[in-house]
């Protein structure tokens, strides 16, 4: 018994050391510069770079918030022709990596493109210059492009919640006289609050960490400063301290977050969990809970991807397939099932690290797995050269001579995104773990099982649902990653994200949107299965 | 028992029964990872690179098919330099190869270059665009032109410092100010006009543009042919890859919509910038390093270069492809590489200080 909590304590000490360990390591290159960044950076660069930050996430906060939600809700709370498919489809844009999105919508909505011509011909203008719209390449362009690319973050969990345990409480608030629009704001928007949380945390971190759609539509953020600082004036100093400075602030927001939710409890009770009974839409009701339900896929989705889809028939039809692309493919799909695997079980583990050993270390260790999300991929290899470097030389010195997990090996691709995506799964283990009633647990340990035998006992088998959801959003967002596979992958190894990118680099968009299809096809396999999970979960519980 | 191989050992010759999946590439890292040894092939050469895989694709294959020596390579974009660095003395690159002479030359300055004394290479290479104790190389070059809307009949040449002319407002379209394309071409200005004319010059530029500095250089072209502005500038390249049709019939379209100026600093030429080469601190094969280097200042390289890339090849007497000749007789800005680099950093602090990507 003590020598299994002795090696949890030891295992959560190395991890903690492993999370704090880029940030440790962007410090140390952030002391090695002076000050002098500061001054011009106050002057010429943060009031523009914050203001449009600031802007950028409130604009896809709301954005997510309003569409996630609303989504969850309609496909929830009521019943029409379609509600089946509109459910999964919700939840495709996930698939797609947001600089792509921002690429083939800045080729659809181009003056050249298919839908300016279409509308011009359709109103029997020649010129682009009679018919002068906004430009996508904008603020208010790049919120809409990622709003409606990331509000599945916020849209699966919500759904998960009402599925889950919304049921009993709507039930009440509709007998005491509430219609369905006051119940969802006064009631399951409420409930819904630590899943609308998580999600729009999630959201917002890749809001804020992208540099792919921002650069390509010219909005500049603190992150494309941070690219400039470093890439530009070879100035990793000035760069790690803007990006600790912007880590520090986001550490913050979502401290401040919890604080507020403050220590309301949102565990379930034991028995009385029920699904929403939904409300059945017919007429235009129905053709309007339709529209609007497919509105954010088609936008979010089908627009994009079918841009794509052509793209790459194009390229097929002209020239056959790249012959690179089936090593790619397994690559990706090794690569994103490996790392998954670890980020699943690790993510189990300090998610449970509260009822495990305590809950004290427990929570800040769940805090710390949340690090490698809230900075850019970029900055997050960069953060980890040293340490896995370090490791290796680490290796080395003790003996191990025959073992290589640092630098330039397949080991430290796979624990760079274990450390990258470690929230997703931690978050999803986390409210799995949180639904279950604390007597069922209680009454574990009373009976005399040890805490580990409960995890796997009890808590696990009941907890399932969520932690493989957890487990597919992780690979799909592994399967898509980029800027951690570009700087840190082995010789020779080549992903469809990566080939992809180096193909949209040079111009060679047809080539690059095969890879890209075959991407958004990976992920939809585990976008499928994520509703599945979802389903099953509440008949089990029914 | 397992002995620890460097990493860029590769399973074509192993007796591994995965190797013949398509997963192989994956393998070869993961079970590296843990390890396990293979056979090695008897030379290879270990090449990191910020250059898209497809443009130098076509080179390593015919070096291989040439010379039986097997390349292998990562593209990484960002942080080429600093993952080098973290490898240190175990690190596997042979050789390090860039885009932009500031990439270049941070990588000596950062010591992760060697001296390389070659004959070849030296012969190849004309003094200015190569390093004097050799540690590095330029491989090729491009100028930074001007597209133009091709119905601009009387526009037939033209300075960089005109582009901030009055008559351009609203019309100018452009990349980041903080693209290192960009931010050399703000250096060279830097070096031949001093900070003052240069901060003035930018805000010019800025005040004339029709649209955010955003995008890539073909945006600017595709923008051009969508009369959302009139004139931009974009490297050279571009072109060639534009009209040629190798990037589709879009492309081909949006480069048939621009004509080509090659303009000039006043009382000077045309930027030019280069891609290049360095043979790494820690080269584990640095023979083969600098044999696959004086490869790639070869005629048949760097013919390869000019055709498949259409590119600047850097060798005397080398010829250039035609779609790029007709763009007109190249002058080559004589400001020292060397300098643009060093003043690329106040470069992009000014494109800072006059917001000229806001």
């Amino acid at each position: 018994m003590a020598a299994t909590r002795g090696l949890g304590w030891a295992g959560a000490a190395a991890l903690a050391a492993l999370l704090l360990s880029p940030v440790i390591s962007l410090g140390i290159a952030a002391l090695g510069g002076g000050s002098e960044l500061w001054p011009h950076l106050a002057a010429y660069v943060l009031p523009q770079a914050i203001r449009d930050t600031a802007l950028l996430l409130a604009g896809v906060g709301l954005l997510v918030i309003g569409l996630g939600t609303g989504a969850a809700w309609l496909v929830s709370a009521f019943d029409f022709p379609g509600r089946r498919v509109l459910e999964g489809a919700l939840l495709l844009p996930l698939a797609m990596p947001t600089y792509v999105v921002a690429y083939a919508y800045l080729d659809l909505s181009h003056p050249l493109g298919p839908l300016q011509a279409g509308l011009r011909s359709l109103l029997g203008l020649s010129s682009p210059r009679d018919l002068p719209l906004p430009d996508l390449r904008s603020l208010p362009g790049c919120i809409l492009l990622l709003g409606f690319v990331l509000y599945p973050y916020v849209y699966l969990p919500t759904r998960a919640l009402f599925l889950m345990q919304a049921g009993t409480l709507l039930e009440a608030a509709r007998v005491l006289g509430a219609g369905p629009f006051r119940s969802f704001l006064r009631v399951a928007l409420p409930l819904a609050r630590p899943a609308v949380a998580l999600g729009t945390g999630l959201a917002l971190m890749e809001a804020l960490n992208d540099v792919g759609a921002a650069e390509f539509l010219g909005v500049r953020t603190l992150t494309v400063q941070v690219y400039a600082t470093w890439v530009n004036r070879s100035d990793l100093p000035g760069a790690a301290q803007i990006a600790l400075v912007m880590l520090a602030c986001v550490v913050a927001l979502v401290g401040l977050e919890r604080l507020a939710r403050g220590g309301r409890g949102y565990a379930g009770s034991a028995r009385r969990n029920a699904a929403v009974t939904r409300r059945r839409l017919s007429g235009w009701r129905a053709g309007t809970a339709v529209a609007l339900g497919a509105t954010p896929v088609v936008l979010g989705f089908l627009l994009p991807a079918g841009h794509l889809a052509c793209e790459a028939w194009r390229r097929v039809a002209g020239g056959g397939w790249p012959d690179t692309l089936a090593v790619q493919t397994g690559n990706t799909i090794l690569y994103a099932s490996l790392a998954t695997g670890v980020t699943v079980v690790v993510g189990l583990l300090v998610a449970a690290a509260p009822f495990l050993l305590s809950a004290r270390a427990g929570r800040a260790l769940i805090r710390a797995a949340g690090l490698g999300y809230a900075m850019p991929g970029t900055v997050l290899a960069v953060g980890l050269l040293g340490p896995l470097a370090l490791i290796d030389s680490g290796l080395l010195e003790a003996g191990f001579a025959t073992v290589s997990v640092g630098l330039g090996t397949g080991a430290a691709l796979v624990i760079a995104y274990a450390l990258r995506f470690l929230t997703v799964t931690v978050g999803a283990s986390e409210a799995g773990l949180a639904r279950i009633p604390h007597t069922i647990s209680d009454a574990a340990r009373v009976l005399g099982r040890g805490r580990l035998a409960t995890l796997a006992t009890v808590q696990i088998p009941l907890a399932w649902p969520a932690m493989l959801s957890g487990g597919l959003l992780a690979f799909v967002d592994i399967a898509k990653e980029l800027p951690v596979t570009l700087l840190l992958r082995p010789l020779n190894v080549e992903t469809l994200s990566t080939f992809l990118y180096g193909e949209a680099a040079r111009g060679t968009y047809e080539d690059g949107a095969v890879a890209a299809v075959l991407i958004v096809m990976i992920g939809l396999v585990p976008v499928t299965l994520l509703l599945r999970i979802d389903e099953n979960a509440v008949w089990r519980r029914r | 028992m397992i002995t620890r191989i460097p990493p860029y050992a590769s399973f074509d010759e192993g007796g591994f029964a995965v190797s013949s999946l398509s997963g192989k590439f994956a393998w070869s890292g993961l079970v590296l990872s843990l390890g396990l040894g293979v056979t090695a092939h008897a030379a290879e050469v270990n090449l990191y690179t910020t250059r898209e895989p497809g443009l130098i694709r076509p080179l390593l294959e015919a070096y291989t098919a040439k010379s039986g020596v097997k390349v292998n390579t990562v593209f990484v974009e960002k942080g080429l330099a600093e993952r080098v660095a973290a490898e240190g003395a175990r690190s596997s690159a042979d050789i390090l190869m860039t885009v932009d002479i500031g990439n270049l030359i941070e990588l000596v300055d950062r010591d992760l270059a060697q001296p390389v004394r070659s004959p070849a290479l030296e012969a190849a290479v004309p003094a200015p665009l190569r390093d004097a104790e050799g540690r590095w190389f330029a491989l090729s070059m491009r100028a930074r032109v001007l597209y133009a809307d091709e119905t601009l009949s009387g526009l037939t040449a033209a300075t960089y410092e005109s582009l901030a002319d009055p008559q351009w407002t609203g019309k100018v379209c452009l990349r980041s100010g903080q693209h290192p394309y960009n931010t050399a071409l703000i250096s060279a200005f830097l070096v031949r006009h001093g900070a003052e004319k240069t901060e003035a010059w930018l805000r010019g530029l800025k005040a004339n543009l029709a649209r955010k500095a955003a995008g890539g250089d073909r945006d600017v072209a595709r923008d051009i042919a969508a009369d959302l502005c009139e004139v931009g500038l974009g490297n050279s390249y571009y072109v060639g890859l534009m009209r040629s049709g190798r990037g589709g019939p879009d492309q081909q379209k949006w480069g048939k919509a621009i004509k080509v100026v090659l303009p000039t600093f006043e009382g000077g030429g045309t930027h030019v910038n280069v891609s290049g080469a360095v043979v790494a601190k820690a080269a584990p094969n640095r023979e083969e390093a600098v044999k696959l280097l004086e490869y790639l200042v070869s005629d048949e390289a760097q013919a390869v270069y000019a055709n498949a890339d259409y590119e600047y090849p850097v060798k005397a007497g080398a010829a250039i492809d035609p779609l790029l000749a007709s763009l007109g007789t190249l002058t080559i800005d004589q400001t020292p590489l060397l300098e643009i680099a060093r003043n690329r950093k106040a470069a992009s602090l000014l494109v800072d200080k006059v917001g000229f990507d806001n």
